[in-house]
């Protein structure tokens, strides 16, 4: 997030797309109710769902799944068309403006409501009141629902362009604010952990980054970008890589296309799984070590808003279970050890330790310590012990200079509904779970609420099926098929079906679609084309097939 | 800033502040129950009441806006004899049983009784009929012990702001409840349990209640990324409850149904607690140094052709290991994680 939580509640307009912000993050869907309730600030939801948000909105723009960038480009087409940009910030803090004009100009509201079906007249609504809020700036928040997309990257660079049109980056109340679903994926990226980067985003390809780190860790290190996940998954199909660690990861569940992703795992020589249940990844494991919950180690957890938090020990790992910390640095040693090299740099006592080194080697968590922790969290950029921290980003000024128009185009989404798979499917979360369900299915209370997966599916659409409330019914796909409950209920709009990947049972993962984004890689899990039908018509058609 | 005197004090007040709020921040105890931080004033307890020259009667100082100037006094005789009245006319129809209630020495109701010195029942007990409801797995509802305070009901309004429940009949008939009187499983509840947490009384309890806890200890929310930080409750090694921190500017105390609720897989008997190592196609528990070694001896035959994935529930001190292993020791830049889920 460009911008603190609590900055939501100072916003006279919030743009929420591709967020069902009451389910995936119901702290922060407060604070936005209660910017509309209590200080009457204006929302605007973009989502094909009829969500909960929905109830409070000024306009709810209900455009087709996969169409985000034709809606976002249409906002900004409206907002050029009635004089209602910000010239001077255009002006002075970015740049690329007059080429990324150029390509919006053909997202008249016509040709958006072609793409999107959003009327011209909502569009417009909606464009007036994210330019011109009835008071202080405008918000965006948004989630999976934007980047899980093959165009994932382009509709960040949408947003982002709305943002700086309007001049709401960098301003109280206002920002790009996308919402990370895990309480520490933000961190996961700001530790190095993908391929390109080391901690704080310092490329591996930058010789000045590579050689701070091989002197910081005696070692030297490769050049090339690695792989990510998916292209992971796809060179253990090729043979490329032999041996893999996961660690608190459950890709034979989570990962688009399950079905290929178990047996891409199955084709590996050697398999290390560190969890903290035998999770269906855990069991296709030549060797399980067994890690610790968040509740039996020390550490740190950087939250969607670069905050960085203490997470404490209250009770020691359950039964021969060791900190995850302790056991990276373990088998780190040891396999020094049976390299033949000096064994060196994983010796650590405590995590306090590990974010020393994290400290010196990244610019953005400098001045962090557990120390200074310990009267609070800090928000990143925090560059030295005496900085404060940073709630909001390019205040004045970018972080790279001028921010830059990115002219992006509408593509539509690598698998649209056809004949033989007529409806689209997308996926997300409920509230009662999360991710793959190992926690929050072990948790009673929950399961009691939410026992078991389902096919949300339009009433319309189950009127045609002959699909009564609460039957089992056939979802296929061209990847795979499951059987599931279905849920009659208007939220979900005619055309399209929603289900949740929290129920490993019903592989909903084994019917999404592979189809990558080009430039973030991150797979287009929001849309595919299946098919529902009853389950004798399944049986009948397959035997006559 | 408006100054004003409580009990011959001078206090100042931030501007809008009530008389309460400005009295509690200077450290001057005035009785409440109604009163919550987090909501806004509703006059319903009538416990608040102080004195104040040329104001009549007996303002609730909850609900009376700090002005410049101000003379208030805190404990009077009079105060206290109104103060005993209104908790005894709320007792009279409150069981006491508090040793055999789930909030007993966390209960409000019980503080304040004792903080006011009663020591008998005068009034006939008047007798509520129980209206039990079971419905939420997490928490249980028995209106019996409601003073009908109406915390709960700001809660739901203006933190969760899900409104499931409300005041419902009128009269002595008067209860909180969902729309229609229906169970709250049916309602448009979402399990938040700021109701629960807002409650002075044992009116709303948790289902799975062990005992006060020993200890709290200050740490993070494990599910989504807002990082809303809480108190996990502690009782040797057994999370008993979970509290907001109302510390952390992002959640403000607050918390969501898996962040308040959805502890029970520390202590899950699923829980793996020994290596596992695959022997004849079985996974088989083993020793450490086993594992370790096994693990340690095959990464090394597989360096160059490895890859590793991190963890977004790991913290950052083990991610960032696992990345420095995978670049410094397995040389390659194959790491990556769940960033793209
Ligand atoms: S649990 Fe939350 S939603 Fe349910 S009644 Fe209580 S405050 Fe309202
Ligand atoms: S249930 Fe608790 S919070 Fe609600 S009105 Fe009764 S006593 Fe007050
Ligand atoms: S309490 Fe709920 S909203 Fe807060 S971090 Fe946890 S899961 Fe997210
Ligand atoms: S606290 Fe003031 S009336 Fe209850």
């Amino acid at each position: 997030m460009t911008n603190p939580i609590s900055d939501l509640e100072r916003a006279g307009c919030i743009l929420v797309i591709g967020s069902n912000t009451t389910v995936g993050h119901p702290i922060i869907a407060l604070r936005i109710k209660k910017a509309v309730r209590q200080h009457g600030a204006k929302l605007i939801v973009a989502n094909p769902k009829y969500i909960d948000l929905c109830e409070e909105a000024d306009v709810w723009l209900q455009n087709r799944s996969g169409t985000d960038v034709a809606l976002l480009n249409g906002i900004a087409w409206v907002i050029l068309n009635e004089g209602l940009w910000d010239q001077a910030y255009v002006d002075e803090r970015t740049e690329g403006f007059a080429e990324w004009r150029a390509a919006v100009e053909k997202y008249t509201p016509d040709v958006v409501q072609d793409i999107t079906g959003v009327e011209p007249d909502t569009l417009r609504a909606a464009a007036r009141l994210y330019a011109r809020p009835p008071f202080g700036n405008s918000a965006i928040a948004y989630t999976l629902g934007i980047t899980l997309h093959r165009t994932g990257t382009d509709n960040v660079f949408a947003v982002a362009n709305l943002a700086m049109l309007t001049g709401n980056i960098g301003v109280e109340g206002g920002g790009v604010n996308p919402l990370r679903g895990h309480n520490n994926v933000q961190g996961a990226c700001d530790m190095g952990c993908l391929p390109n980067v080391f901690t704080g985003y310092q490329p591996v390809a930058n010789a000045e980054a590579r050689a701070k780190f091989e002197a910081a860790w005696g070692a030297p290190l490769p050049e090339a970008p690695g792989l990510t996940e998916s292209e992971i998954m796809a060179a253990v199909h090729e043979g490329r890589i032999r041996a893999m660690y996961i660690m608190g990861e459950n890709p034979a569940v989570s990962d688009a296309d399950a079905n290929h992703v178990r047996q891409a795992l199955e084709n590996l020589d050697f398999l290390v799984v560190q969890d903290i249940f035998l999770s269906e990844t855990a069991q296709m494991a030549d060797v399980v070590l067994p890690g610790a919950s968040f509740a039996e180690k020390d550490g740190t957890f950087t939250s969607t808003e670069r905050r960085v938090q203490r997470v404490r020990q209250a009770i020691p790992p359950v039964g021969s279970s060791r900190a995850d910390w302790q056991i990276v640095a373990e088998v780190a040693s040891r396999t020094l050890e049976k390299l033949g090299r000096p064994v060196a740099g994983f010796a650590f006592s405590h995590p306090s330790e590990i974010m020393a080194e994290i400290a010196t080697l990244t610019p953005s968590y400098g001045g962090i310590s557990f120390e200074r922790l310990e009267s609070g969290g800090l928000h990143w950029p925090c560059p030295d012990a005496g900085h404060p921290g940073t709630p909001r980003l390019h205040i004045g000024r970018f972080t790279r200079g001028r921010g830059r128009f990115t002219p992006v185009r509408h593509i539509p989404p690598a698998e649209m509904p056809d004949a033989e798979y007529p409806l689209f499917l997308n996926t997300g979360r409920l509230l009662y779970h999360f991710h793959t369900g190992t926690l929050t299915r072990r948790v009673k209370g929950l399961t009691q609420i939410a026992p078991e997966a389902r096919v949300e599916i339009n009433p319309r659409d189950a009127e045609r099926l002959e699909i009564a409330q609460g039957e089992t019914v056939h979802v296929a796909s061209r990847r795979g098929q499951v059987f599931v409950k279905a849920e009659l209920t208007d939220r979900t709009p005619p055309g399209s079906v929603f289900m949740s990947f929290h129920f490993a049972e019903v592989l909903t993962n084994a019917l999404t679609s592979p189809a990558l984004d080009p430039v973030a890689k991150a797979p287009e899990l929001k849309v595919c084309a299946v098919r529902v039908e009853k389950v004798e018509k399944e049986i009948a058609n397959a035997s006559s097939r | 800033m408006p100054t004003i005197t409580v009990d011959g004090q001078g206090v100042e007040a931030r501007p809008g502040q009530t008389v309460l709020q400005a009295a509690l921040a200077a450290n001057i105890y005035i009785p409440n129950l109604c009163y919550a931080e987090d909501l806004a004033p509703y006059g319903a307890c009538r416990l608040c009441i102080v004195e104040i020259d040329g104001m009549r009667g007996l303002p609730a100082a909850c609900s009376t806006i700090a002005t410049e100037g101000m003379v208030v006094r805190t404990e009077t005789p009079a105060l206290m004899q109104a103060r005993r009245m209104t908790m005894e006319l709320l007792l009279s129809d409150h069981p006491d049983n508090c040793l055999v209630c789930r909030k007993n020495q966390r209960c409000e109701l019980q503080r304040m009784a004792a903080y006011l010195g009663i020591s008998e029942r005068r009034l006939p007990r008047l007798e509520r009929p129980t209206a039990f409801d079971e419905s939420n797995p997490f928490f249980d509802r028995d209106l019996e012990k409601c003073i009908l305070c109406g915390r709960c009901v700001r809660a739901c309004d203006e933190v969760t702001q899900v409104n499931a429940i409300d005041y419902i009949y009128r009269g002595f008939a008067t209860k909180i409840g969902a729309f229609l009187d229906q169970p709250l499983a049916d309602s448009r509840c979402v399990s938040c349990g700021e109701c629960l947490a807002s409650c002075p009384t044992g009116a709303l309890v948790e289902k799975s209640y062990y005992g006060l806890p020993d200890r709290e200890v200050l740490t993070v929310c494990t599910y989504c990324g807002s990082g809303c930080s809480l108190y996990l409750q502690m009782r040797g090694d057994k999370i008993v409850g979970v509290r907001g921190d109302p510390a952390n500017d992002a959640s403000e105390g607050h918390l969501c149904v898996k962040g308040r609720f959805g502890y029970d897989f520390a202590n899950h008997p699923d829980r793996l607690t020994a290596p596992l190592i695959r022997k004849n196609g079985a996974l088989e528990p083993a020793s450490w140094d086993e594992a370790l070694d096994l693990v340690a001896s095959k990464l090394a035959e597989h360096k160059g052709a490895f890859a590793g994935l991190a963890s977004a529930k790991c913290t950052n001190e083990e991610n960032y290991l696992l990345q420095k292993f995978t670049r410094a020791v397995m040389e390659t830049n194959n790491i990556d994680h769940c960033a793209r889920r």
